[in-house]
């Protein structure tokens, strides 16, 4: 009786995501997964505390107290202070906005300049795809750090610096998926019925070509997230990136490479490493779980 | 015939290059039409048939110039269309539509009902705002068969024949004078077919369409068309009104090509024979010399295979390219 009520039930559930609009179903098919509903949950959280603890928090990130350095953790400082006195918890939370701060502004420019440049590539074809294309194809064989290292030292090491540094390099990736699913997508008979419907290139463009590829976009930066917050705290910690005092999850690790703080002083380098693990993690495994609800059949 | 016609088509080409190696240079063409001339007159349907690959859908692809033509002329009303320049063309656009033969790739997923139908009458201005448009959606998609509530739903939700009624609302929007059916039935099943065949009927006696009606199906051709035109190879090689065509075949192709056909009347089963041809359809990459059915053709003697017939006109609108036309 009850496994048929069962069959009852998913039958019903069945037939309401075929009633869902597009975006709907991927909801219905990404709550399924378990792990990817959990991580999106932790990923929220996570951004809440990097949003509301800086500001409800007593102490402020720059504040000095040398009577009162490297403390453990204790109810006044809740992840402790470090050589300077400063308070490790508001420092943690602050770091965390500069980190996926960064990481957003980055992955949202990049997205933009790569799928305008991938659309015109794709649509128009011919010289101007080539010239794209190769372009695309010099940045990626840029050595990464080679290129930060000669750009922080002509121009110093500032935010601004870092995102432009990030974005340059990182477009082309974008720009390739998109070339390539429009290339697909504008053979379609229906790219063929709105030429012969006389519809102008941009509604062709922004109105067919773009939501059909939307879906990859938005896979590729949530994955993107992930890989930037990596290289700009990867950065940070070797100097490159976000100079002190601003606090990141990558420049606060940085102490951790005196022998002193690694074996006495736990919590100055465990709680932004935990960040960087965490968030990083989050975002690869929402990331996977989006592309499998959005594709089905599309496997890496 | 000619002087009613709304479409002339005069020796049309088509040709794809072939290319090769790194640089991309051209080894050779593939000659998908070569030189075809036929007229429809205004209000009266052509059927076009042929086997797979005969240049069928490129023929009418190349006469809405979906397709750069390689030579050739399409006289749209007086206008050569493939003259015409970009901007004069986007407007005259709305003169001639076509419906496709898969109705799962010629909807876009992400769009409603109403913004495919809908979307054509905004960019021409035929309606003046939105609030109109769908007022036209809902008219056009009820003269095809649909319901007004269903203008909200996205194509998944369809089923194939309903797509292709969608299809052809869609190409009904922009108040066409021709319509190219590129074997717009024969992803369909019979039943459905047949509702859909009929649909394009009652349009085209309410309408006044002219239609271009591209199919493998002889009994939906024989059915729909008034004049009927036989591709083999890239070239027409028989062209004429239907019952001519039908009743007196006179190509050696053309009566291979209905025998084949399967015939539901009792009576002239056993009588009609079936004619076999031996050998494959030759590539249009690279054509037989002389006439292009010679390989094949059970009458075949030394002039065919050196001199490409003329399209003769045997009897007043009954165009055979065969060099036999006359013994056959």
């Amino acid at each position: 009786m009850s496994n048929a009520e069962n069959a009852v039930v998913k039958v019903k559930k069945v037939k309401k995501e075929s009633e869902l609009s597009y975006w709907g179903s991927v909801f219905f098919r990404f709550r399924k997964k378990k792990m990817s509903m959990f991580c999106l949950i932790l990923m929220t959280l996570i951004v809440l505390g990097c949003i509301f603890v800086p500001i409800i928090s007593p102490h402020t990130i720059t504040s000095t107290n040398v009577a009162n350095m490297n403390q453990p953790p204790s109810m006044t400082h809740i992840l402790g202070t470090d050589e300077l006195g400063r308070d490790l918890f508001i420092r943690f939370f602050h770091g965390g906005r500069i980190s996926l701060g960064i990481a957003l502004v980055v992955v949202v420019i990049e997205c933009v300049i790569g799928v305008i440049l991938g659309c015109i590539a794709g649509f128009y074809g011919k010289l101007i795809d080539t010239i794209i294309m190769r372009i695309c194809e010099i940045l990626m064989s840029f050595p990464f750090i080679m290129f930060c290292i000669t750009v922080v030292g002509i121009f110093g090491n500032s935010i601004p610096i870092l995102i432009f540094v990030l974005v340059f390099l990182g477009w082309a990736g974008i720009a390739r998926i998109v070339r390539g699913q429009i290339l697909s997508l504008r053979e379609l008979e229906y790219m063929e019925a709105c030429e012969a419907l006389g519809i102008s290139d941009i509604k062709r463009i922004f109105k067919h070509l773009l939501p059909n590829v939307l879906a990859y976009v938005i896979v590729f930066a949530t994955l993107g997230m992930a890989s930037v917050i990596l290289v700009e705290t990867a950065l940070s910690f070797l100097g490159l990136g976000v100079a002190p005092p601003t606090p990141t999850w990558g420049n606060m690790i940085q102490p951790a490479n005196q022998f002193i703080v690694l074996s006495t002083r736990w919590w100055i380098w465990v709680p932004p490493g935990v960040g960087i693990f965490l968030s990083v993690m989050c975002f690869n495994i929402v990331g996977d779980g989006l592309r499998d609800a959005i594709d089905p059949k599309m496997k890496r | 015939m000619s002087d009613t016609a709304l479409i002339r088509v005069k020796e049309l080409k088509k040709y794809f290059p072939i290319q090769a190696g790194v640089v991309r240079k051209t080894v050779g063409h593939v000659k998908a039409v070569d030189g075809i001339t036929f007229n429809i007159e205004r209000g009266k349907t052509m059927g076009l048939v042929g086997e797979s690959g005969c240049g069928k859908s490129t023929t009418g692809r190349t006469m809405l110039r979906l397709l750069k033509a390689t030579d050739g002329e399409v006289i749209f009303d007086g206008n050569d269309m493939l003259k015409m320049e970009k901007s004069k063309l986007r407007e005259f656009r709305t003169r001639m539509q076509i419906i496709f033969q898969d109705p799962y790739s010629s909807l876009n997923p992400r769009l409603p009902v109403k913004d495919i139908v809908g979307e054509a009458m905004l960019q021409h201005k035929i309606v003046p705002n939105k609030k109109e448009m769908k007022e036209r959606v809902i008219e056009i998609i009820g003269k095809c068969g649909l319901f007004p509530e269903q203008a909200l739903r996205y194509p998944h939700q369809f089923s194939g024949g309903q797509r292709q009624r969608i299809c052809i609302a869609r190409a009904l929007a922009v108040n066409p004078e021709f319509i190219v059916c590129d074997e717009a039935v024969s992803a369909l099943d019979v039943s459905i077919q047949s509702q859909i065949i009929n649909l394009l009927k009652d349009l085209q006696d309410e309408m006044g369409l002219t239609y271009l009606f591209i199919s493998h199906d002889l009994s939906v051709v024989k059915f729909i068309s008034d004049d009927v035109g036989v591709m083999y190879v890239g070239h027409l090689v028989e062209y004429g009104s239907r019952d001519k065509i039908f009743a007196n075949p006179i190509h050696p192709y053309t009566k291979a090509l209905l025998s084949a056909a399967p015939s539901f009347d009792p009576k002239a089963k056993g009588k009609s024979k079936r004619i076999v041809m031996e050998g494959d359809v030759p590539s249009p990459a690279n054509p037989p010399s002389g006439c292009r059915f010679h390989t094949r053709c059970p009458h075949v003697e030394p002039i065919c295979k050196e001199t490409v017939p003329e399209n003769r006109e045997l009897e007043p609108g009954h165009f055979v390219m065969c060099h036999k036309a006359e013994s056959l």
